[in-house]
C-alpha cells in the first residue's frame, strides 16, 4: 500500500514536472516562462574570443587582481556597447581561464548573438596602454632601445580615474593657438605613486608611453601631489577624444593578444538544436519500445521511470541552469540510453530470484539488494570520468561533462527510488500465471522456438 | 561455459581488431582538426552564383601563401582550413573570395586557433587520458579490495585497463581510417566521446567483475571449492544479458542520435556507438576470461 501511494505521487510529479517543461517552452509569460534552456554558442550562434593576456612584466603577487580588472573591464566595454544598442547580445560571459599547461592565463569572451567576428573583436578593442617611464640613469652611452633607456615606474593607465580633453594655450610664437590635451586624474593609488615619483625626480623628464610610444617626456618641476598630469603630445583633436573614451573606458589592466576565434552562424545552430530533439525523442521511443517488448510489465514501469528521469533532468537543466551545447545534448541523449542500465540489472537480478523459486516479494527484496552494490560500482567509475572530463574542459566539453555526470547520479536515483516504487506497487504474495509472464523476458514467440528446439 | 573455455579465440579476435587498429593508426596517420594543430577553418557559401573551384583555389593561395586545403559543403559552399590567420587577414580573405563584388559570399561560420592553444591542448589531453586510466585502477582495485584469492584485486584493475585500452584503440583506428577516406577530424569531441567510452568501458567490466566477487565472497563463506574458471563462467552467464541488453539501449540512442542528430555530433555518436560494441565485446570476452588466465600462470609458476 505505502508503495502505491508512493507511485501515484511518483506520477503526479512527473506529470508537474512534464507540464512545467512545456509551459516554460510554449508559453510566452507566467512564471514557467521564466526559466527558457539555456543555449550554448554552438547553438544559438554567436562568436567566442580567447585572448592570452601578457603577465610576464606584472610581479606574481598582482596577477590576479589585474586579471580580475581586465575582466571588468572588458565587462564594461560590453556592456557599453549594450547599452548603446550596437549590440545584439543576449547576455555576454567573459570567464578567466588558468590552466596548468598554459605559459599565460586566458580570459575567453562569448557573445552570443554577434557572429560578426570584426565587430566582436572591436567591441573588446585594443588595448591604449598608458605607461610612464623614467630614463635610466645607468644606461649605456650605446643604448639604443627604449627598454635601455627607459625604467617602468609601474604607474600605468590602469590608476586612472578620469581622462578628459583640454585645450592648452601654446606658448610662443603659436600664441593664440589652442592645442588639444589629454588631461589625467589618478584615482588614490596612483595619485600617491605619482606624487612620489615627482618628488624623487624633480628636474628630471618623466616620459610617457602610449602603446609603447613615446608620446611626450616633460621635465618634472615640482612634485605633483593633486594626482593630476597632462599629455600633450602634439594629438590632432579626434585621436585625443579617441584616447579619452578608451582611457575611460578603462585601459585594459594587462596587454592581451588574440589567440583564438570562433564564430557560429545562427542557422546551423537552429538545425543542429531541431535534430537533436528529434534524435533525442526517437531514441527515447525506441528505447521504451525494447524495454516493454522485452521485459514487459517492468519494462512499463522501466519506460514510466525513464519518462520520470528524462523530465527531472530537463527541469534541472532550466533551474540549474545548464548551458546546453551541441556536446551537452549528445551527453543527455547517451545518459539516457545508460540511465536505463540499473533498472536493467536490477530486473535481471529479480528475474534470477524468482526462477530460483524465492516469493515475489523477496525476489524484489533480493535484486535491489544485491543490484546495489554493482550499481554503486559501475557509476562511481562513471563519475570519475565526469568530473576528469570537466577539469579537461574547454567549454565544450564540459557541457558535455555536465550533463553526463548530472544524468549517472540521477538515473541511479531514481532507478533505486522511482523504478523500486512502481515495482512495488505490482507486487503480489501470489504469482499466478498471468504474472509470470508479466515479470519473464524475451520476445514470446522466440521463447517458444527456443524451447521447441 | 563457452565463452571462458574458447578465450582464446575471442583472445584472438580482440588482439587482432587492436592491431589492426594500430596499424592504422601508425600507417594513415591520425587527421588532427585545428583545435590542436592550430590554424584557422573558414566556412563560407556562395547563396547565388558560385565562382569555379580553381578561382577559389586562386583566391586563397594569395592571401594565404602556405597550402590551404579546400572541402565542399552542402550545395555552394566550402570549408577552407589554412594556417593559423590574424583576423586582418580573414577580412583579407573574405574580401579576395568575393573577387571584387563580383560575388555575394556569407561567412558562415569561423574558427581560428592559436599554435600555442593547440599545443596546450594535446598535452591537455594525454593527461587527461592518463589521468583517467590511472583514476579507474586505482578506484577499482580499492572497489575490489576485499577479494584477494585467487589473485589479488590489482589483476582486476589491470584488467579492466587492458580491456579500456581495446575499447579506446578500436574507435581510434576506425577513425584513422575514415580520416583518410572521407576526411573525419580527430577534434575536442572526438576525445570526449574516447573519454566517454573509458567511463563506458569500466562500467561495462566492474559489472562482469562485480558478480565474480560476489560468487567468490558466497563460495568463501559456504567453504565451497569451486575453481575460478568455474566462477567467471557461471558470473558472466548471468550477466552477459545484462550487457547485452545495456548496450543495445545505448545503441539505440546513438543511432538516433548519429542518423537523425545534429552534423556536429554525427561522428561523436559513431565514435561512441563503436566504443560502446568494443566495450560490451570486452568485458564479456575479455575482461572475465583474462581473469581465468592471469590465475592459470600465476599458478603454474608456482
Amino acid at each position: 500500500m505505502k508503495y502505491k501511494i508512493r507511485s501515484i505521487i511518483l506520477i503526479v510529479l512527473t506529470v508537474l514536472a512534464g507540464y512545467f517543461l512545456y509551459a516554460s517552452q510554449v508559453g510566452t509569460d507566467g512564471l514557467a516562462a521564466r526559466f527558457p534552456f539555456k543555449l550554448g554558442l554552438d547553438l544559438a550562434g554567436g562568436s567566442q574570443l580567447t585572448y592570452e593576456a601578457d603577465t610576464s612584466d606584472i610581479p606574481e603577487s598582482e596577477v590576479n587582481d589585474r586579471l580580475d580588472s581586465l575582466r571588468q573591464v572588458i565587462e564594461v566595454r560590453i556592456s557599453r556597447r549594450l547599452a548603446a544598442g550596437a549590440l545584439g547580445v543576449l547576455e555576454a560571459n567573459i570567464q578567466q581561464e588558468q590552466s596548468v599547461f598554459a605559459s599565460s592565463p586566458r580570459m575567453i569572451v562569448e557573445l552570443p548573438g554577434v557572429t560578426d567576428i570584426e565587430q566582436a573583436v572591436e567591441i573588446i578593442g585594443t588595448t591604449p596602454e598608458l605607461d610612464f617611464r623614467l630614463v635610466n640613469e645607468n644606461a649605456s652611452e650605446q643604448a639604443t632601445t627604449t627598454e635601455e633607456i627607459f625604467v617602468t615606474t609601474g604607474l600605468t593607465g590602469r590608476f586612472i580615474d578620469r581622462a578628459s580633453v583640454q585645450f592648452a594655450g601654446a606658448g610662443g610664437s603659436m600664441q593664440g593657438v589652442r592645442e588639444p590635451v589629454v588631461s589625467l586624474r589618478f584615482n588614490k593609488e596612483g595619485a600617491k605613486l605619482f606624487s612620489e615619483i615627482t618628488k624623487e625626480n624633480i628636474g628630471k623628464p618623466l616620459a610617457i608611453f602610449l602603446d609603447g610610444e613615446l608620446k611626450s617626456a616633460p621635465v618634472i618641476r615640482d612634485e605633483i601631489s593633486n594626482g593630476e598630469a597632462v599629455i600633450s603630445g602634439n594629438f590632432d583633436i579626434d585621436e585625443a577624444k579617441q584616447l579619452v573614451a578608451d582611457l575611460n573606458l578603462g585601459a585594459l589592466p594587462v596587454p592581451i593578444e588574440l589567440v583564438s576565434t570562433q564564430s557560429i552562424g545562427p542557422s546551423l545552430g537552429k538545425e543542429t538544436t531541431r535534430a537533436d530533439v528529434v534524435a533525442g525523442a526517437l531514441g527515447l521511443g525506441l528505447i521504451m519500445l525494447f524495454l516493454i517488448f522485452w521485459y514487459r510489465l517492468p519494462g512499463v514501469v522501466a519506460s514510466v521511470s525513464l519518462l520520470g528521469y528524462v523530465a527531472i533532468i530537463l527541469v534541472l537543466f532550466k533551474l540549474i541552469p545548464v548551458t546546453l551545447t551541441a556536446a551537452g545534448i549528445a551527453g543527455f541523449i547517451l545518459s539516457v540510453g545508460m540511465a536505463v542500465d540499473a533498472n536493467v540489472i536490477i530486473f535481471e537480478r529479480i528475474k534470477e530470484e524468482l526462477r530460483a523459486g524465492k516469493k515475489m516479494k523477496e525476489a524484489f527484496d533480493e535484486g535491489f539488494s544485491r543490484a546495489w552494490s554493482s550499481i554503486r560500482d559501475a557509476n562511481i567509475s562513471s563519475l570519475i570520468i565526469a568530473v576528469i572530463l570537466f577539469w579537461f574542459g574547454t567549454s565544450l566539453v564540459k557541457g558535455f561533462a555536465l550533463t553526463f555526470g548530472l544524468g549517472v547520479i540521477v538515473s541511479m536515483i531514481t532507478a533505486i527510488t522511482v523504478t523500486k516504487a512502481y515495482l512495488y506497487a505490482f507486487a503480489k504474495e501470489e504469482r499466478g500465471t498471468v504474472l509470470n509472464f508479466l515479470f519473464g523476458t524475451g520476445i514470446p514467440i522466440i521463447s517458444k522456438w527456443r524451447r521447441e528446439k | 561455459m563457452f565463452i571462458v573455455a574458447y578465450r582464446k579465440i575471442f583472445f584472438t579476435i580482440g588482439a587482432l581488431l587492436v592491431a589492426l587498429s594500430v596499424f592504422f593508426v601508425i600507417y594513415d596517420g591520425l587527421n588532427l582538426s585545428i583545435e590542436f594543430t592550430g590554424g584557422s577553418v573558414v566556412t563560407i557559401s556562395y547563396p547565388e552564383i558560385e565562382p569555379v573551384r580553381e578561382q577559389i583555389e586562386t583566391a586563397i593561395s594569395e592571401v594565404v601563401v602556405d597550402t590551404a586545403t579546400i572541402r565542399s559543403v552542402g550545395e555552394n559552399g566550402y570549408s577552407i582550413r589554412t594556417r593559423f590567420l590574424e583576423d586582418s587577414e580573414r577580412v583579407l580573405l573574405l574580401e579576395a573570395l568575393r573577387f571584387g563584388g563580383e560575388f555575394v559570399v556569407i561567412e558562415e561560420n569561423f574558427s581560428s586557433v592559436g599554435p600555442s592553444v593547440g599545443a596546450e591542448l594535446v598535452k591537455k589531453t594525454f593527461v587527461a587520458i592518463g589521468l583517467a586510466s590511472i583514476a579507474i585502477v586505482l578506484f577499482v582495485a580499492f572497489a575490489f579490495r576485499g577479494i584477494s584469492k585467487p589473485i589479488s584485486s590489482w589483476w582486476y584493475g589491470g584488467i579492466a585497463i587492458i580491456a579500456l585500452v581495446h575499447d579506446v584503440l578500436i574507435p581510434t583506428g576506425l577513425f584513422a581510417f575514415l580520416g583518410v577516406v572521407v576526411g573525419a577530424q580527430i577534434d575536442v569531441l572526438f576525445v570526449t566521446a574516447l573519454l566517454a567510452i573509458l567511463g563506458y568501458s569500466v562500467n561495462d567490466t566492474i559489472i562482469v567483475f562485480d558478480r565474480i566477487r560476489e560468487k567468490l565472497k558466497y563460495n568463501e563463506d559456504k567453504k565451497i571449492k569451486q575453481s575460478l574458471e568455474e566462477v567467471v563462467g557461471k558470473s558472466l552467464q548471468q550477466t552477459y544479458a545484462r550487457s547485452i541488453n545495456t548496450s543495445l539501449t545505448t545503441s539505440l540512442a546513438l543511432l538516433a542520435l548519429y542518423f537523425f542528430g545534429g552534423q556536429t555530433t554525427q561522428y561523436f555518436a559513431l565514435v561512441l556507438l563503436v566504443g560502446v560494441i568494443a566495450g560490451t565485446y570486452s568485458s564479456i570476452f575479455l575482461a572475465g576470461p583474462l581473469l581465468v588466465t592471469v590465475e592459470k600462470v600465476l599458478r603454474k609458476r608456482k
